[in-house]
């Protein structure tokens, strides 16, 4: 077969698409194999468009507190309302509830109220609130339709307040963190990894070594310590991004060293040195050749590195040493359940390390499937 | 002893009839195998020839069926007449096909009625086992040796091998010996108990072909020990002419033309194999392009001169240089010519320094001395060894290396236009729509459609990704063009074209060609003329016929005997060896 023959065959296939397809049309093709990454995928984009629209979404104010429905257990949403008269509608509904103490031992106990029941309904209007700090808006996702009522769809806590509206709260802030904590250590990351994989000699040996006194630290005391430096009166947000910094200083190692790692192995290509051949500048070489053969795995690490990131927030806040109330984020809200005393009157309060791990487990499953289709080149070819 | 051979050249051992092998994919079934018949008799060597992709390697994966997920025999028998210590002996072959591949039956047969030994012995040998337990083992497996009677055989094995010292090599690790003896291990433990069929996948092909000479002594000697039948699986032409006693030659799965070697060499019959076999002639002689070439054009002024270039390597480097570090010497003191419009072969043996000399010789290493002087367009001579890197970029333009491997030569992330456009690019020399059109007109040159600038790399065929390569070396008009082994990694068919198409650029560019290659073959066809390396140093120099057909370092002399001819009556020529080329 001439060459001319081979270039028609290849030109009729079903694989001339293929011919044109970038290297993320070829990775989205690997990744859309990988169903468990596209499920954790998923997943993950609703935690986040939850953690944008929380106010919205979550059905109260996270901090409105009520001492009548004080560790109110979760309600059942109920779709079908039966009249009196046998006949039935489409309303959907919660049973209300109320608190009996018991008069000798004063535990509390919850009882139906017969006949009274909490209407829901969409985009209602409820407490009011400020999205992103700018729009004063009331609209809520789901609302009683009488204003003033409340329901919990996922229990109450200690003051009566709404599991479900501040778990919700608290993804914005965990989500987040991960993803702003993250970006900082990519920054390092790529910066340390970058001129240690391009430059190596003296510059490589000073980072390694530095990245190996790193790993070497235990972390928790490290961040205990760090974290115990911060003075306990910085408001929310400068604790916020105090926590952030903190937990990207001690995050970046990892990632320098997969970039690092790329780094030399991609130098020794032979179209890294067909670029240099080409007269290309250093810069146009590490930009314009290299990175690009890296994006994909970094995005992969990335994806990897941000449970680590939630999950040491969680433990932080969780040690009290994080974020602190008021702010709500899963570890603050699981400070609540460090005594047996909430896990016997409240196991719902548990909800935010459900969380926690949904969301780890998810960002793995997405983390694996894109390392695996990141670099789509490896199994053609050779 | 005649009468013996004729006796044994009916007796058949495996016999695979009709067999097909399908691989379910996604966009269909592909049938890498499709109705292969043959049979292999006892003290014969039947070649199975053909490109990749033919479906060689899963006709022998198949017999012993060991195939690679989803493959999966679909139809047709395999049936092995020879069976030793099995019960169900008596009742005539066994039909290996038949047989589930986790079966006791088929495990039983594996390594010892029928015994494999693959391409590259480096991923076949366990490299945390010793040489010795690895062949033990088999023979404790399947023989029910005693440790100890196990080792003292393998010692024994390794010694029929001519390993040398096999008590000691036993005791080693795989990583420890070079190719050679890694292939010259694995043969030892597919011999370990005694297999009336060899399958041998490609086993000189990772080889440097001194040592492809020994090992292909080696199989030959012991199946005349032990009357074994082997099923040798090679793409070269060289060496089926050089130990086939017939030939299968399959392409796209199926076999197109099987015989006896003398009368297919003699009178092909299929118009393929007709090709394979002058294309591998073709290239045992001088390109009747080049000789009209350089009939009507002398050779030119010298342009580029190597002397004494000497580069070393820092492997290790000493803690506060207590020690002095530790260096190895790549390249010995080389000096080299190159006159302007000829072809300049460097030919050498893996480790030889060739590559090296290629890369100093346009500055991608630094020198550790000597002079590189290149004279420019202009008759300015510059010593490239001397100049700063920053100063290096206009001769880089002068001076354009074409690739190996054309799968890692080209960044797979760019798409043909982008790759064969960068170096106009980046010189600021064209941009936009002209540079498109040049691109187009470089496509065109090297044979290609201009379809072919959109899409990427993957979408090519190794041939073809050369031509890409090709063409960005010569986007901007070089003088000289340094080939590493440009056609190494392609298929014989497409080696010959590949080459013409240089000559044809040399002539349109008039260019001059430094080229490193392994194939005395490619030599013949495309180089003037040649220097021989070995271990770092260039141990002759001289028109490439002359040298060639009268070499006079002992070197080259074993060099040139270990080629195998594409020839069968040119057989057991007289092998010189070369002291201290032993491994």
């Amino acid at each position: 077969m001439t060459d001319i023959d081979k270039e028609t065959a290849v030109e009729n296939s079903p694989q001339a698409t293929l011919a044109h397809a970038s290297q993320w049309r070829l990775m989205w093709y690997n990744f859309r194999q990988h169903r468990l990454a596209v499920f954790g995928g998923i997943i993950i984009l609703i935690l986040y468009i939850v953690a944008l629209f929380a106010e919205f979404i979550a059905p109260f104010d996270p901090h409105s507190s009520t001492s009548k429905n004080v560790y109110h257990p979760p309600q059942l949403i109920k779709f079908i309302d039966h009249d009196e008269d046998g006949g039935w509608s489409f309303r959907p509904h919660v049973q209300q509830m109320e608190l009996n103490r018991d008069r000798v031992t004063l535990e509390g106990n919850y009882t139906p109220v017969s006949g009274r029941k909490v209407y829901l309904r969409l985009f209602g209007k409820g407490d009011p609130y400020k999205l992103w700090g700018k729009f004063e808006m009331s609209r809520h996702l789901i609302a009683p339709a009488n204003p003033g009522e409340r329901f919990y769809l996922l229990g109450a806590d200690r003051l009566g307040r709404d599991m479900l509206s501040r778990t919700i709260t608290g993804t914005r802030v965990s989500m987040s963190i991960g993803l702003v904590g993250v970006t900082l250590s990519l920054v390092i990351g790529i910066f340390l990894g970058g001129i240690s994989g391009y430059y190596r000699g003296a510059i490589d040996t000073v980072v390694q070594r530095t990245i190996e006194i790193m790993i070497a630290l235990p972390t928790i005391p490290l961040w205990l310590a760090l974290s115990a430096a911060m003075p306990k009166d910085w408001d929310t947000v400068t604790r916020y991004f105090a926590i952030t910094i903190i937990l990207s200083l001690v995050g970046w190692t990892e990632l320098a060293r997969v970039v690092r790692g790329r780094f030399l192995s991609l130098r020794a290509e032979d179209y890294v040195t067909a670029a240099r051949l080409d007269g290309g500048s250093q810069s146009r070489i590490i930009f314009r050749h290299i990175l690009p053969s890296m994006t994909s795995h970094i995005i992969a690490a990335v994806t990897l590195a941000i449970p680590a990131m939630i999950m040491a927030e969680t433990a932080l806040s969780f040690l009290g040493l994080g974020l602190l109330p008021p702010a709500v984020s899963w570890g603050v809200l699981l400070l609540e359940v460090q005594n047996i005393r909430s896990i016997a009157a409240g196991p719902w309060l548990f909800l935010p390390g459900g969380m926690v791990l949904i969301t780890v487990l998810a960002f793995n499953f997405l983390g694996d499937g894109l390392r695996d289709a990141a670099d789509p080149y490896a199994s053609k070819g050779h | 002893m005649n009468d013996l051979s004729a006796e044994n050249a009916n007796n058949i051992v495996l016999e695979i009839k009709n067999l097909v092998t399908e691989f379910p994919t996604r966009d269909g079934t592909f049938r890498a195998v499709d109705d292969v018949s043959f049979s292999l008799k006892a003290g014969k060597t039947l070649c199975v020839v053909g490109e990749s992709g033919s479906g060689k390697s899963v006709t022998a994966r198949s017999i012993l069926q060991i195939l690679d997920s989803p493959g999966r025999i679909v139809s047709g028998q395999i049936l092995l007449h020879s069976l030793r210590g099995i019960a169900s002996d008596a009742d005539g072959p066994t039909d290996l096909a038949r047989l589930k591949p986790r079966s006791n039956i088929i495990r039983s047969i594996r390594g010892r009625e029928i015994a494999m030994i693959f391409q590259e012995p480096m991923s076949s040998l366990s490299p945390v086992h010793r040489i010795g337990n690895q062949i033990a083992e088999v023979l404790r497996l399947h023989e029910g040796m005693s440790k100890k009677q196990a080792w003292a055989q393998s010692v024994n094995l390794l010694d029929q091998v001519g390993i040398s010292d096999p008590a000691a090599a036993a005791d080693r690790f795989s990583f420890e010996f070079s190719g050679g003896m890694r292939q010259r291990a694995m043969i030892a433990m597919a011999l370990a108990c005694n297999p009336s069929v060899l399958i041998a996948d490609e086993p000189t092909t990772a080889l440097d072909v001194t040592t492809q000479a020994e090992v292909l002594d080696l199989i030959k000697s012991i199946q005349a020990e032990r009357d074994m039948a082997v099923l040798f699986i090679t793409h070269d032409i060289g060496v089926v002419a050089q130990i086939a006693d017939e030939v299968v030659v399959m392409r796209q799965g199926k076999v197109l033309e099987q015989g006896d070697v003398f009368g297919m060499f003699e009178n092909p019959g299929h118009p393929y194999t007709r090709e394979l076999i002058s294309g591998a002639r073709d290239l045992d002689q001088p390109a009747a392009q080049r000789l009209a070439a350089r009939a009507s054009r002398d050779i030119g002024e010298l342009i580029l001169t190597a002397t004494d270039v000497r580069k070393e390597f820092t492997i290790s480097k000493s803690l506060f240089g207590l020690r002095p570090d530790k260096i190895a010497v790549g390249l010995k003191d080389a000096s080299l010519e190159l006159y302007a419009g000829e072809n300049l072969g460097i030919v050498g043996e893996s480790g030889s320094g060739k590559t090296t000399l290629a890369r100093c010789l346009q500055r991608v290493y630094d020198l550790s001395s000597g002079t590189i002087r290149y004279s420019d367009r202009n008759g300015e001579s510059v010593d490239l060894g001397s100049l700063p890197s920053s100063q290096l970029r206009p001769y880089w333009r002068d001076i354009r290396t074409v690739f190996q491997d054309p799968f890692g030569s080209l960044n797979p992330r760019m798409t043909v236009a982008e790759i064969v456009g960068e170096p106009m690019l980046v010189s600021g020399e064209l941009s936009g729509r002209d540079l498109q059109m040049r691109v187009e007109e470089l496509l065109e040159l090297v044979g290609l459609p201009a379809s072919a600038a959109q899409r990427y790399p993957h979408a090519f065929s190794g041939g073809q990704r050369q031509r890409v390569a090709i063409a960005r070396a010569i986007g901007p008009r070089p003088r000289i063009i340094i080939a590493d082994e440009p056609t190494s990694a392609l298929d014989l068919s497409l080696r010959a074209k590949t080459l013409d198409l240089l000559l044809s650029l040399q002539e349109q560019m008039d260019l001059s060609f430094v080229f490193v290659t392994h194939d005395i073959a490619v030599v013949r066809y495309f180089c003037d003329r040649v220097a021989v390396m070995y271990k770092g140093g260039i141990v002759e120099v001289g028109d490439s016929e002359t040298i060639c057909s009268d070499p006079q370092h002992p070197y080259t002399q074993s060099l040139l005997s270990a080629v195998p001819r594409p020839d069968p009556l040119q057989r057991g020529n007289t092998r010189v060896r070369y002291s201290e080329s032993v491994d």
